[in-house]
């Protein structure tokens, strides 16, 4: 186990495009954290340059206090699960599984009980003798799995490894992740592209763009105090709605209609700017007509007219069309298309409560909570009403249930398969 | 009615094919049971009396005995070598990027598209001079270098079939470049190796050019050089039905070679590599 330390990371390729640009990031000893980001955002040469599979134009790879800039990816001690497995063919799945200890010249004993140990843990044991062709995408995945973690490796490098998989043994797939990485408590580094495995595996996920590390977070973090536009547009779903408003004292002049900012910190943000984005989350807003009177008063009440309803049975969402500024409407389809969605119109989605009876087509007073949005620059496209203190809050919390959780996770597996990783 | 008559279409041709390839072969096959006085005295397909005399024969003379250990020899070394190097130069073709690639394949091209004919004649005059002339290096030389090329663009293709991942998985796993080829690239493409070495050896098998020009006795003399070289019981009678045993024993190995092996040419190992 080891701490995976980045220093200014570049990777330059060949005819100067710059895949990835000044990455520091810190990886802790046993941290599971996420690289999340849209395609060709350089997550995944983030990775390979980890693992030493993709050279490092600038900049210092610390695995373990050691500098592996130059270190072959076999001396490294790392292990990957690859996006399409690249389980070995002709091999069976005892000898897929044990092969890096093979590599290691292990005695026949001891390869034995650790594919065997490895192999219960992962529920392949009647499958050790197939080939990986007669598998199925889960069982192969599991394999992959196996080899990863039959090696006493310092840490785990998965690379997109559930995208191959349909959506129900996805599911199933990252609660197995999630369940073995906490048990084993080895460091993982986990790319993906896909925001709900990064908000559920992750004890800290790290947002790229365009080869730029935007933010590291809890994933709660990340939800609540989004650093800019980009990570606000990227993390939840559906994603958060920007309104373009034109600030007026302590109201807000947006083409939802004009609402008052009750919080003075978020006002002292918006400093002499004119105009601003602002960034509501679909939940954050309500039926009025569902919504207490006390809660009310903490809110701010708009009417709109809303366009469609869809109704889930467990809630329901409504779209809301406006009309903004030709400038700010080409810059939010600029980030739309960035955030791989691109959205055709602009308009605002709004989670309300199943029992709402809100009609399309007519007007409806929609009640929001002002004390949760957050204000963007439209220039820098920076989040100005980031609250520093419950960032920190929110990063002590989550490490508390991080602990928490791997105590839990480790007690009971006093079994066979927590030797896998402290024979 | 459609596809009932393109059936029926289907067997004709290949019907005629079949007819058109295989009776050429079965002819010799049949000849070669016959005595050898039956030949222009007797007419029919079918030999009157089957005889096995032809072959005794041809195992009886050091002529051709010796020539089939030669053809064997040579035939095996030069496949080996041949596809071990090929192997290697397909494998850095396929995986590196260096300058002088393209140079590399090209030349591999023109090699093959080169008459063999025209080279025959330096070649029997150098070899004579360095004294490789009717030795087996002398004939496995040539044979190599004109059997690398495709073997070298067969094997090119099967690499490249293979998904780098595999090998960088096998390096992510603690293997050298060296183990992470021959334990996970190689296996890989042994359909491949195995076509590159049934078609080298066909080639070596098969030469006739080579193998008459630059050999002058038994030393290094092939099977298909040697068969020229057959004379009769007597000074009236053609050896016609001893020549055709000895043409049915050197086809039986490749027939053997081709049975064996079509299999594995033809199954695709890498399936289940890679999420179907």
């Amino acid at each position: 186990m080891a701490a995976i330390t980045m220093k200014n990371i570049v990777k330059r390729y060949g005819d100067g495009f710059p895949a990835v640009q000044e990455v520091s990031l810190d990886v802790r000893d046993g941290e599971f954290m996420i690289l999340v980001g849209p395609s060709g955002c350089g997550k995944s040469t983030l990775l390979r340059m980890i693992v030493g599979l993709e050279d490092i134009t600038s900049g210092e790879m610390l695995i373990g206090g050691k500098v592996v800039n130059k270190v072959a990816p076999r001396e490294r001690n790392l292990s990957m699960v690859f996006q399409n497995y690249a389980l070995y063919p002709h091999l069976t799945v005892f000898e897929n599984i044990a092969f890096p200890l093979r590599l290691a010249k292990t005695p026949n004993e001891e390869v034995n009980r650790r594919v065997k140990e490895t192999a219960e843990l992962l529920e392949l044991t009647e499958h050790l003798d197939r080939k990986p062709s007669h598998l199925s995408g889960g069982q192969r995945q599991r394999v992959a799995m196996g080899r990863a973690i039959v090696r006493e490796a310092d840490a785990f490098l998965f690379d997109e490894p559930l995208s191959n998989l349909d959506a129900k043994l996805r599911g199933q797939m990252r609660t197995e992740i999630s369940r073995l990485q906490r048990r084993l408590g080895v460091t993982t580094v986990y790319v993906t592209h896909d925001q709900t495995e990064a908000m559920t595996l992750g004890d800290r996920v790290a947002v790229l763009r365009k080869g730029v590390l935007q933010q590291v977070g809890s994933p709660r973090a990340l939800y609540e105090e989004p650093v800019n536009l980009f990570v606000a547009g990227f993390i939840g779903s559906p994603s958060m709605n920007f309104l373009p408003a034109s600030v007026d004292g302590s109201f807000l002049e947006t083409p939802l209609g004009r609402f008052e900012v009750q919080d003075e910190r978020k006002l002292a943000a918006v400093g002499d700017r004119d105009v601003v984005l602002v960034g509501i989350r679909p939940e954050h807003f309500e039926d009025a007509s569902l919504v207490g009177d006390e809660k009310k008063s903490q809110g701010s009440i708009i009417r709109a007219r809303v366009d469609v309803t869809e109704w889930l049975g467990n809630e329901q969402y409504a779209y809301v069309p406006y009309e903004a500024p030709a400038d700010l409407a080409a810059q939010l389809r600029d980030l739309s298309r960035e955030l791989d969605s691109d959205q055709l119109r602009t308009q605002a989605v709004v989670s309300l409560d199943a029992a709402s009876t809100i009609t399309p087509g007519r007007e409806a007073e929609l009640w929001i909570d002002t004390k949760r949005l957050h204000l963007f620059d439209p220039a820098t496209s920076d989040n100005l009403t980031r609250d520093e203190e419950h960032v920190a809050e929110l990063d002590r919390v989550a490490e508390e249930s991080r602990a928490a959780q791997r105590e839990a996770q480790r007690e009971p597996a006093e079994g066979p398969g927590a030797t896998v990783a402290e024979p | 009615m459609e596809s009932t008559r393109s059936r029926a279409l289907w067997i004709v041709v290949s019907l005629l094919i079949l007819v058109w390839t295989a009776f050429p072969i079965l002819w010799i096959v049949m000849l070669s049971f016959k005595t050898p006085s039956e030949i222009g005295n007797v007419q029919g397909f079918f030999p009157q009396d089957w005889t096995w005399e032809n072959y005794e024969t041809v195992f009886k003379t050091d002529l051709f005995t010796s020539a089939l250990i030669n053809s064997i020899g040579i035939s095996l070394i030069a496949t080996f070598v041949g596809v071990t190097f090929a192997t290697l130069v397909a494998y850095a073709i396929a995986r590196l990027d260096f300058p002088g690639k393209r140079l590399i394949l090209s030349f591999a091209l023109a090699i093959a598209m080169f008459p063999v004919v025209s080279l025959v004649g330096p070649l029997f005059d150098l070899w004579r001079d360095i004294g490789l002339y009717d030795t087996w290096p002398g004939l496995i030389i040539p044979y190599i270098s004109f059997a690398l090329p495709l073997a070298i663009w067969t094997l090119s293709a099967f690499f490249r079939e293979i998904p780098w991942e595999m090998e960088q998985a096998a390096q992510v796993d603690g293997a050298t470049s060296w183990q992470a080829f021959r334990k996970v690239i190689v296996p890989l493409a042994a359909p491949g190796v195995f076509t590159a070495a049934i078609l080298t050896f066909f080639f070596c098998w098969n030469d006739f050019v080579f193998g008459i020009s630059l050999t002058s006795t038994d030393n290094a003399r092939p099977v298909p050089a040697a068969l020229a070289f057959f004379t009769g019981e007597s000074y009236f009678e053609q050896p016609t039905t001893a020549i055709c045993a000895a043409a049915v024993v050197v086809t039986i190995p490749v027939v053997i070679v081709v049975l064996l092996f079509q299999r594995r040419i033809v199954a695709g190992l890498t399936s289940g590599a890679v999420k179907g």
